[in-house]
């Protein structure tokens, strides 16, 4: 699909970062004018991906690193990618049961890619063990202007 | 900035959070609520969200770690003005049924968005 605007980041996996993830992406897709709620889903499905990456990927490893693509494609549809080279998923399917958390001692509700679905068009998450995540969401912005790419 | 803010009245323990409730602040505000709530066994513990003004899935689980704390030795939990966001997480995690949800409009009248 086309792509009409990009923008890439990549950034420590620490989280002071959680807040700048979240923002940097809504910042980029303000261009499509979304509602505030269409705004406000985004931002806490991205928030719930940086943070899986941070408390899980990176579990015990120092030095690790989130890389951010977000993009604009054809009808008002926001793309961003979220991968990490952590220590990957080796269940991919129970790790997305709602309420299920491999670190429920850290009051982690188990709720992450149950929000990041719920509050997306389309979620797709890649993993191997030992070689990292990515987690890719698509949403689009019903109400947002079509994007002017002249 | 303060993340969190304490007000201790004779029934009730209210805490005022301030902020993005994220994973990164979420420690910090379990860790001061949960000490004075162990200290001072109020009946009711308030988590007061009028200045929240962000929350994901590191809230609820917050939210639901502090009702086990409650119910722990009895007290109730009760969550007071969460913003259109807060309220769509809470009730996408079923913690909205976990406590009293309360709506102050315009500072003057109390509502009760749900029962327990």
């Amino acid at each position: 699909m086309k792509t009409l605007n990009e923008m890439k980041c990549t950034f420590p996996a620490r989280s002071e970062n959680e807040s700048f993830a979240r923002t940097m992406v809504c910042a980029f897709a303000a261009q499509l004018d979304p509602t505030v709620e269409e705004l406000a889903d985004l931002r806490t499905a991205v928030s719930e991906a940086v943070t899986n990456s941070i408390v899980h990927a990176y579990r015990g490893i120092s030095g690790g690193s989130i890389a951010v693509t977000v993009r604009l494609l054809p009808d008002s549809v926001i793309y961003v990618r979220i991968a990490d080279k952590g220590c990957g998923i080796a269940d991919i399917e129970k790790a997305m049961e709602p309420l299920y958390s491999s670190a429920p001692a850290e009051e982690r509700a188990g709720l992450g890619f149950t929000v990041m679905e719920s509050f997306t068009d389309k979620l797709q998450v890649s993993s191997k063990v030992g070689i990292g995540t990515t987690v890719i969401m698509r949403k689009k912005m019903r109400h947002g202007r079509e994007y002017d790419c002249h | 900035m303060k993340v969190v803010e304490l007000k201790q009245e004779s029934q009730k323990l209210t805490a005022s959070l301030s902020g993005e409730l994220d994973h990164h602040h979420a420690k910090e505000i379990r860790e001061t609520v949960d000490f004075a709530v162990r200290e001072q066994l109020p009946p009711k513990l308030v988590l007061d969200f009028t200045k929240v003004t962000f929350m994901d899935s590191s809230g609820i689980g917050l939210i639901i770690g502090r009702f086990h704390l409650m119910e722990e030795y009895g007290g109730v939990l009760e969550i007071h003005n969460p913003s259109p966001q807060i309220r769509k997480v809470l009730r996408l995690s079923g913690a909205d049924r976990l406590a009293v949800i309360r709506n102050h409009i315009g500072g003057k009248a109390e509502k009760y968005e749900n029962t327990q």
